[in-house]
């Protein structure tokens, strides 16, 4: 057994998602001919051909609707968007169709679309390449917000996706097509319902999602150095989000810090915060704590990206601040 | 910066003398750590700070005898920066107070450690204060700026569970302040005595027929497997329960719960001064040698702080023994929500009338604090007779 | 090979379809009037032959993709009225079991795609439901009605191109009816001639008036004929005008009374009406005998939605997410 990284994860996936169901078929700005911005879809023009691995105009809103149009006719379309910037241009479609159709013809029409967004920060591209903003989609009924953190997740989550008959949009964050991992032989798909406690622990939560999970995962290696069992646990589903395990860590531990790389105000973690306030109140024995992006379009230079990011080092001091809080003045 | 100073660690003690330092300046210490050990007329005392930082000074060489109170040590740099490749966060500053203090008031006293009336709590700590009935404001926070956090609450139910008189030991990850501690109790014992209707009863048993099966029984054994009387009385104690339990279990809501089996709290004293009354579960249940293993498990683990919480929480009723001591006999407070105490004074020999002759028997006197809310008389008399009864057949137990 | 029949019998349908919309909108207007419709509602008063003429031209295979302002694309296409005005009094009854009303007509039986409530962006849709078909060997066309102001948003033009490059078997249906709202065509395009967009995409293109249902339904039969022969999506502009304000009422401070009376003038029934009449192909009391049955058929529509139920609001929910897609 070898390891494999991300992107060729995400890559097999997709392979077999196109040998197994001839109505999929990948669209998207340079998936084709140049291999994919970030090379997941590399070899598969030569392997599928240009019918289902489609080279799209640089026009977001079109492609990314003639994708839902395509799910509508009976297709279960791919659709590529090199980062989540530019998903922007085509919000009206994911937004006002994709996410409203099923609702609003009174369940007479599924969307069975999936969109790859590539997301986050790390990669010096500064302010137009560089956001978080699943948040914002996942605040979008109608929506499904994935985000694969690990190996095995890239590799099988597109396939639940596909299954499910709604829009689902899952968020390949930039940093991560490099990881490597091996793949458990005895798992061939997951479930995308769930988030996933990736480390256990009893003195405080770590929510992440995304590089936010990389990180947080950091962050307990450098607690548990000091004595502190962190637990952290891999949101994976933004939307739904799976909020009874949320609940169970938070009665666990006690203690919550929350990663995310999006911005802090009206973010992900402000509503994951939220949950935990209106029905974990109780098992809470410290204040909620955040670890988000700094409130900065993202900047190029190295030394200020890295400060506008989550590191494992302040989300390993907020977590030192809960679990072994300085004592009074003894 | 703080003071490491020589404890108090009994009621009697003036002075110690330091035998050994188990840290060095620019040693990280810990809550909980042990840090010297210190002679007393008790014997050499392993001592615990209850501070966190780096050892920066050692005041008090080896050898040296200090009244209780003296500086023995400095601790310096409370907590210390993460080193980090990446340039972190530095720390948030310490509260700096600002606001000018009234010109006509008294100098500033020192920080306290006294938690304010209206301090933090976090909402778990509240909710289960709630539920044990515990006065917050006499609980020290050691959570995010302050709050009473869980373990805070959890740590002050152990040492009220203690029976009365008992004086804290710390839990672990919480500061241990003799003064908070002594609040702490005076406040459930207050309720106590506020609250529930006690009523007394003693009874005078014959140990005879016991302490002349034990020693059979101890001739026969290892020094490691012998019994002590006390493990007799507990284990009588317990049985007799089984007979009466409308005086084993707890008081809440105007209500009486009976307990979910027979945990009692066996009353344990520490080395420092007080003691603590742990549960044994399923006390009724044990053979006398698991019994025995079971209670110098517990003395050992309460002397050295080992206690889970749920021993310290869940007894049913509590068993105190202060014949050691040279008690006749106990007058006891019951240890809220609990509805009994039963207590057992000096095994003495003593003049007993058997069989119209008068003849030296060694003698015990059992006596009984019950909630009159939960039970009368006539049920404490049943719970006597019955541990006198049982303790007539010592093999049976 | 699909010439329009000019026999007695499809002339009367012609006029029947825009008659059945007319009469549907003018219950439409009493029943808001009476607080009985609510929200918004776009009227297609003048633009009848638009759908009556394109829909001609479509099969029961052929998927359409229309605007807000689509009742009479709805009626042309065969949707009943009773369902649709069950939507219009958000029934549960409705096509859309009243979640959508009047703008966001959908019918899965007639492959009817919205009603789309964001100018242009049905025209993705569009796209990608052509794209769809043809990847599957469908022989179906896409037909997508929109109007001036959806040819100012970007998304046209992208589909436009995106249909023209990868051949598409899409009509693009351009509603001109010279007002997006209120702004002018004239002040908000820099070239009117709305079909000459078509060129910039190699596309073909028509226009038509769209006043004349006959010659509507021609221009659409011929683009209809040269998608399905193979010649790639086709651009077909309507020049039609909205006799009524952009939805029920306004203070039409944009446009002058002389301009509406003069295009009612023009209007596509009266117009087709008094062609009949002067060609000797209808009497009046046949006039008078569709309008009777248009108001019969929406009489009974009427009662049909006024005695539908109400969704359960424990149901509010239900379809956000599908369990699955329905076959």
């Amino acid at each position: 057994m070898t390891a494999i990284t991300y992107r060729e994860a995400c890559r097999q996936g997709l392979r077999e998602a196109l040998i197994r169901d001839p109505r999929v078929f990948l669209m998207g700005e340079d998936i084709g001919r140049y291999g994919g911005c970030y090379a997941v879809t590399k070899g598969l023009l030569d392997e599928f051909g240009e019918e289902r691995i489609r080279d799209t105009p640089l026009s977001e809103s079109a492609y990314v609707g003639a994708g839902i149009g395509a799910a509508l006719a009976g297709m279960r379309p791919i659709v590529e968007i090199m980062t989540v910037n530019f998903s922007l241009l085509a919000l009206d479609q994911i937004v006002n169709n994709a996410a409203t159709i099923p609702h609003m013809s009174g369940g007479q029409f599924a969307i069975p679309l999936v969109l790859r967004i590539a997301t986050g920060g790390g990669r010096r591209v500064a302010a137009q390449h560089s956001h978080s903003l699943e948040g914002w989609y996942a605040h979008i009924p109608g929506l499904k917000v994935l985000a694969p953190a690990v190996v095995e997740d890239a590799r099988f989550m597109l396939a639940a996706a596909l299954a499910d008959p709604n829009p689902v949009l899952i968020f390949e964050h930039v940093m991560l097509y490099n990881i490597e991992a091996e793949l458990d032989p005895a798992v061939s798909e997951v479930d995308i319902e769930r988030a996933k406690v990736r480390r256990e622990g009893d003195d405080v939560s770590l929510f992440g999602y995304g590089n936010g999970l990389v990180k947080a995962l950091a962050a307990a290696e450098i607690l548990a150095a000091e004595g502190i069992a962190a637990e952290v646990v891999d949101l994976r589903v933004l939307r739904p989000l799976d909020t009874a395990t949320i609940l169970k860590s938070v009665a666990k531990t006690r203690r919550v810090v929350i990663v995310d790389e999006g911005w802090k105000s009206g973010s992900l973690s402000a509503e994951i915060g939220m949950r935990i306030a209106e029905e974990g109140f109780f098992d809470l024995d410290a204040p909620l704590r955040r670890v988000c992006g700094a409130e900065v379009p993202m900047p190029y230079a190295p030394h200020l990206e890295d400060a506008a990011l989550p590191q494992p080092q302040k989300i390993a001091a907020a977590a030192r601040d809960l679990a072994r809080p300085p004592k009074g003045s003894q | 910066m703080s003071d490491f100073l020589m404890p108090a660690l009994g009621a009697d003690m003036e002075a110690g003398t330091v035998v050994e330092w188990r840290v060095e300046p620019g040693d990280r210490v810990r809550k909980g750590d042990i840090v010297a050990v210190v002679e007393t007329q008790k014997g050499a005392i392993e001592v615990e700070i209850f501070d966190e930082g780096v050892v920066s000074e050692i005041v008090v060489p080896v050898g040296t005898k200090v009244p209780v109170g003296t500086l023995l040590a400095r601790i310096g740099e409370r907590v210390a920066p993460q080193p980090a490749a990446a340039p972190a966060a530095p720390p948030p500053p310490a509260p700096v107070v600002t606001t000018p203090r009234p010109v006509a008031a008294p100098a500033a006293p020192p920080p306290s450690v006294t938690v304010p009336a209206h301090a933090k709590v976090s909402p778990a700590a509240r909710r289960r204060a709630a539920e044990l009935g515990i006065d917050l404001a006499a609980i020290a926070g050691s959570g995010v700026d302050g709050a009473v956090t869980l373990a805070d609450v959890e740590a002050m139910m152990a040492r009220v569970a203690a029976v009365p008189a008992a004086a804290p030991t710390p839990a672990r990850r919480t500061g241990f302040d003799p003064a908070l501690m002594r609040r702490a109790i005076a406040a459930a014992m207050a309720r106590s005595k506020r609250e529930i209707p006690h009523y007394y009863l003693s009874h005078t048993i014959d140990l005879a027929r016991a302490r002349a099966w034990l020693e059979a029984r101890n001739a026969q054994q290892t020094v490691t497997g012998r019994l002590l009387p006390a493990v007799l009385l507990l284990k009588a104690s317990a049985l007799a329960l089984r007979e009466v339990p409308q005086l084993n279990g707890t008081y809440v809501d105007e209500a009486f719960r009976p307990g979910e089996g027979i945990h009692v709290g066996w009353a344990i004293s520490l080395r420092g001064g007080g003691l603590l009354a742990p549960a044994i579960r399923d006390t009724d249940k044990r053979p006398l040698p698991d019994l025995m293993a079971a209670m110098r498990d517990l003395v050992a683990r309460t002397r050295s702080g080992g206690l889970r919480s749920s021993e310290l929480t869940s007894p049913t009723i509590t068993v105190t023994s202060l014949g050691d001591r040279g008690a006749d006999s106990v007058v006891g407070i019951i240890t809220p929500p609990q509805v009994a105490l039963i207590g057992f004074g000096t095994i003495a020999v003593r003049p007993w009338i058997a069989d119209g002759q008068v003849a030296p028997r060694p003698l015990v006197t059992a006596s009984l604090a019950a909630d009159h809310r939960a039970s009368d008389g006539h049920l404490g008399a049943l719970l006597l007779n019955a541990i006198a009864r049982l303790l007539q057949e010592p093999e049976t137990l | 090979m699909n010439k329009v029949r000019l026999d007695h019998a499809h002339l009367h349908h012609l006029l029947r379809q825009m008659i059945r919309i007319r009469q549907f909108e003018a219950k439409c207007v009493e029943l808001y009037q009476a607080q009985k419709i609510l929200g918004f509602l776009h009227l297609y008063d003048g633009e009848e032959a638009v759908s009556v003429g394109v829909m001609e031209a479509l099969r029961p295979e052929d998927a359409i993709v229309a605007t807000y302002r689509e009742h009479g694309q709805a009626i042309a296409r065969g949707i009943g009225m009773d369902r649709l005005m069950a939507e219009m009094l958000g029934k549960l009854e409705g096509t859309c079991r009243g979640r959508g009303g009047s703008m966001h007509i959908f019918d899965r039986a007639t492959r009817f795609y919205g009603g789309n409530a964001i100018v242009g962006g049905g025209l993705p849709l569009a796209v990608g439901i052509a794209l769809g078909d043809k990847m599957q060997g469908r022989a179906a066309i896409t037909a997508s009605f929109f109007g001036d102001g959806a040819v100012e948003e970007g998304e046209f033009h992208e589909s436009m191109n995106l249909a023209s490059l990868w051949h598409l078997p899409l009509l693009f249906v351009c509603e001109n009816n010279l007002y997006a709202m209120g702004m002018a065509l004239e002040r908000a395009e820099a070239e009117t001639e709305l079909v000459r967009k078509a060129a910039g995409y190699r596309m073909a293109g028509a226009a038509v008036d769209g006043m004349d249902v006959v010659a509507v339904e021609v221009a659409a039969r011929a683009a209809a004929d040269r998608i399905r022969g193979g010649e790639g999506p086709q651009f077909l502009e309507c020049r039609t005008y909205r006799l009524r304000a952009h939805s029920m009422y306004d203070a039409q401070l944009y446009r002058t009374k002389e301009e509406v009376e003069a295009w009612r003038k023009k209007g596509p029934i009266v117009r087709f009406y008094g062609w009949l009449l002067d060609n000797g192909l209808i009497h009046d009391e046949e006039m008078r005998a569709i309008e009777a049955e248009a108001d019969a058929e929406i009489e009974a529509a009427v009662a049909f939605a006024e005695a539908g139920s109400l969704e359960p609001v424990a149901e509010l929910e239900r379809f956000v997410t599908m369990d699955r897609v329905p076959a």
